[in-house]
């Protein structure tokens, strides 16, 4: 699948992951992050039910501690 | 008029909420007072320590008080036009909402990554269409150009999104300061989108 993943295309083998997988598959690996699917928040509980499809266009941003 | 007149009197109709007085939010803070914004929503628990000064817009007589009241007083020496609403205490959700409900922008100018996304939750799933302007990545020194700002709809990022704090990697003047004043971009950016100059 070709996706959009940070304002980047993005070609996948996969032709959906779940939220999760796609943060493996990535290596986001901080443990805060906030993701966006196509402009909606997916909350970390439906991290695993919620899945990123060809087209889509997803937000992942890495929570840094400082400020 | 002079077109910076003609701006900071246009920016009178606008409050903005900033979530956090640390390094982020104090000197975020003053960039907006200086332009003329009209109204500043600001909170914060924490007071001055002698180590916050190597970053945070606040004066060594000040190490001790209440960064909110530090801040307001700072402010008002800039510019003794913007009304300043300070709040001494630690925000959770409902706090984000009653707060901030009325701000025409918030920033979110937190240290902790938990309180980051705190706001950002609240705010893009509670308070749309609400823009948010979040700052994400600034400790060290050096690497001025990876700083960059991007946007997903009302959520506007600022930094460079990698330098975490750590013992090795502190939080500094110029890194932090870049990334306030890129977040108070932003807001200028979201406030003056219908702003047209008169001759």
């Amino acid at each position: 699948m070709k996706i959009i993943l940070n304002n980047r295309n993005e070609s996948l083998e996969a032709d959906q992951l779940t939220i999760n997988e796609l943060l493996v598959v990535k290596n986001f690996t901080f443990k805060m992050l906030v993701v966006k699917v196509n402009g909606e928040l997916v909350r970390r509980r439906d991290f695993d039910s919620t899945t990123v499809k060809d087209g889509d266009d997803v937000l992942v941003l890495h929570l840094i501690t400082g400020g | 008029m002079t077109l910076p007149e003609q701006i900071s009197n246009y920016l009178k109709q606008f409050t903005v909420g900033i979530a956090g007085c640390g390094g982020l939010g104090s000197n975020c803070a003053v960039a907006l007072a200086r332009v003329g914004i009209g109204r500043l929503i600001i909170a914060d628990f924490d007071i001055v320590t002698e180590q916050n000064l190597n970053r945070q817009y606040y004066f060594h007589d000040q190490i001790g008080r209440l960064k909110v009241h530090a801040l307001r007083d700072n402010i008002q020496r800039i510019n003794p036009d913007v009304v300043v609403k300070a709040f001494d205490m630690k925000l959770c959700v409902s706090d984000v909402i009653e707060l901030f409900s009325g701000c025409n922008v918030i920033v979110e100018a937190f240290d902790k990554a938990e309180m980051k996304q705190m706001i950002i939750e609240t705010v893009l799933t509670k308070m749309q269409p609400k823009p948010l302007v979040v700052g994400v990545g600034m400790a060290g020194w050096g690497k001025s150009t990876i700083i960059g700002a991007r946007n997903s709809g009302n959520l506007f990022i600022c930094g460079d999104e990698v330098s975490e704090v750590s013992d090795e990697l502190p939080v500094l003047a110029p890194r932090v300061g870049m990334v306030a004043n890129m977040q108070a971009n932003e807001v200028l950016e979201i406030l003056l989108k219908d702003f047209r100059p008169t001759n």
